[in-house]
């Protein structure tokens, strides 16, 4: 697959010593076209101006972005609003025009692009049909409801053709149904239209549902990187673990005493795992939190289990772990 | 009672009303129409400059807002004297109605300037930021973007501008200008005639209460925030 975008040794600081605070640190992405690529982090991560950088609406201090093989930093002013053109952003707030209505919303990109009005408007009726508000094109952005109003911003983004969609927190300000249509119709554009999307989030379902690949993003820095479901099983860094385990489930929070994380995919979720596991190894375990996720399209499962105290009970249930090729880790 | 209406509507007094009238509106509109001319560029040009908006430029914002700055804080009445020289280089005249003018203007600008300023304030920074996202140049976000969603502010702005030179035109006196003011003053301070005094100051009010009253309606009319109207 061709790469859609190349991020390499980006920094990026804000203000002068001794206030400088550094937002992003060595940031190395690599993006191929048709991915819709996950980025993740708490609040404060860096995550949005990440994405920032890659239209250049934030310069960075250091490194580099190739966007479909043109080096941002060497455009000139003219040409950098001619890419931007390429790019479609939404966000968590809509930002749509307030005085405008939705046709003339979708229209904007297309004004500026110098297309004539008729074709503008032309344009601006197919997108909106797409994302399924043909009927609402004489309304204004009060009108909507919060899920209307992403709709109209979806199609504005994509009224230019863009090969890149970023989409800052694009369901932070949703319902959870709302935010599903929503993740829907991106993963609808995503396989009809071949545009590649960059997903900003905090939340880690957004990622399960539609991301293929992710990367995890804490204070400036990318602590891991990959393919969803790989990280799934097995996350490297405390955060992804974090944004990992079900909700409600602080591993801080835990009693004393070993717990572990148990994984399982495809079929073994139709096995009573552990039932069997506790009359094999003859203990009780004591289960913290369980949920289970379709990331792709497969069924992924995880259980927090508490272990008894003693270390040869401990030994015997990891043996069978083991012997029954079940993942699992130690979170505390 | 009786004579009060005698007096003040003697022969030949109605046409006198009604012509101090449209002096007076003509004043007050072409000077507001004159100082938006001036306001709204130099509103946009502190706006744009500010810190952190969409050409920030610190010297150029502080030197316009220093020049706005000391203009409005000369009081009219004493800005009036000081500028007539350049009156006469501009307009011809250090009096008369077109001179008024001319004061009103200078005065108004700066005023109408930083009330562009703050309209422009209130346009949701997310909008601005989803414009330049979508490669927007700064002449497109402003024409398109800043002073269209601004578009219910400055008219509400507007209503302030124009009532507040209304407010200003009875100093027309001191330059030998016409109009409302002029015949409240020439009349009841100069010739004790009371009555014309309280109906030219009521036809003022009344005049202020029309454009605030249309222009409050027109600004809530044309705001596409609101849902119910």
């Amino acid at each position: 697959m061709a790469e859609m975008i190349r991020i390499s040794g980006l920094s990026k600081e804000f203000g002068e010593e001794p206030n400088r605070f550094v937002a992003l640190k060595d940031i190395n992405l690599s993006i191929e076209t048709g991915d819709i690529y996950g980025i993740i982090g708490l609040s404060g991560a860096g995550k949005s101006t990440l994405v920032r950088c890659i239209n250049y609406l934030e310069i960075p201090t250091r490194g580099e972005v190739v966007f479909d093989g043109k080096h941002m930093d060497a455009l000139s002013k003219k040409e950098l609003l001619a890419v931007r053109q390429s790019m479609g952003m939404i966000f968590q707030g809509f930002n749509l025009l307030a005085q405008r209505n939705v046709l003339a919303n979708v229209c904007y990109p297309l004004e500026i692009a110098g297309v004539p009005r008729d074709k503008a408007k032309a344009r601006a009726r197919e997108l909106l049909a797409l994302v399924g508000l043909a009927d609402r094109e004489k309304a204004y952005p009060a009108q909507l409801s919060g899920g209307q109003k992403q709709r109209v911003a979806i199609a504005r983004a994509l009224a230019t053709k863009p090969k890149l969609l970023l989409c800052d927190e694009a369901t932070s300000a949703l319902d959870p149904n709302t935010t599903q249509s929503i993740l829907e119709l991106l993963k609808e554009i995503n396989r009809t239209l071949g545009v590649t999307i960059i997903v900003i989030t905090h939340e880690m379902k957004v990622v399960e549902s539609i991301c293929n690949k992710v990367a995890v993003l804490d204070e400036g820095v990318i602590v891991e990187e990959g393919a969803v479901k790989d990280i799934f099983v097995a996350p490297k860094s405390d955060i992804a673990r974090d944004l990992i385990l079900p909700k409600g489930a602080a591993v801080s929070e835990m009693p004393k005493g070993r717990v572990i994380r148990l994984v399982y995919h495809g079929t073994e979720s139709d096995e009573p795992t552990i039932s069997n596991l506790t009359l094999a190894c003859r203990v009780a375990v004591n289960i913290q939190g369980a949920n289970t996720k379709k990331i792709g399209d497969k069924v992924y499962g995880q259980i927090l289990l508490q272990l008894p105290d003693d270390d040869a009970s401990v030994k015997r249930i990891y043996n069978y772990l083991n012997e029954h090729g079940l993942t699992f880790e130690e979170v505390n | 009672m009786k004579e009060f209406f005698a007096e003040a509507f003697a022969e030949g007094m109605l046409s006198m009303y009604g012509e101090a009238i449209l002096v007076t509106l003509k004043i007050t509109l072409i000077s507001t129409a004159i100082a938006y001319l001036i306001g709204i560029p130099l509103g946009v040009l502190l706006y744009c400059t500010s810190k952190g908006s969409i050409f920030p430029n610190g010297p150029l914002n502080a030197v316009v807002g220093f020049v706005v700055n000391i203009i409005r804080s000369v009081p009219f009445i004493i800005a009036l004297v000081m500028i007539q020289p350049l009156a006469k280089i501009i307009v011809g005249s250090k009096i008369g109605d077109t001179a008024f003018i001319f004061y009103l203007v200078v005065a108004a600008g700066p005023f109408i300037a930083r009330m562009v300023e703050s309209s422009l304030k209130e346009v949701d920074a997310g909008v601005i930021e989803a414009a330049q996202s979508m490669g927007s140049n700064n002449w497109q976000i402003i024409t398109k973007v800043l002073l269209p969603e601004a578009k219910p502010s400055l008219i509400t702005g507007s209503a302030i501008a124009i009532t507040t030179i209304l407010g200003y035109t009875p100093m027309t006196y001191l330059v030998a200008g016409g109009g409302l003011g002029q015949l409240a003053i020439q009349y009841g301070l100069y010739r004790f005639n009371e009555n014309i005094m309280y109906i030219s100051s009521l036809l003022l009010i009344i005049l202020v209460q029309i454009f605030q009253e249309v222009l409050s309606r027109l600004a809530r009319h044309s705001d596409k925030r609101i849902r119910n109207k």
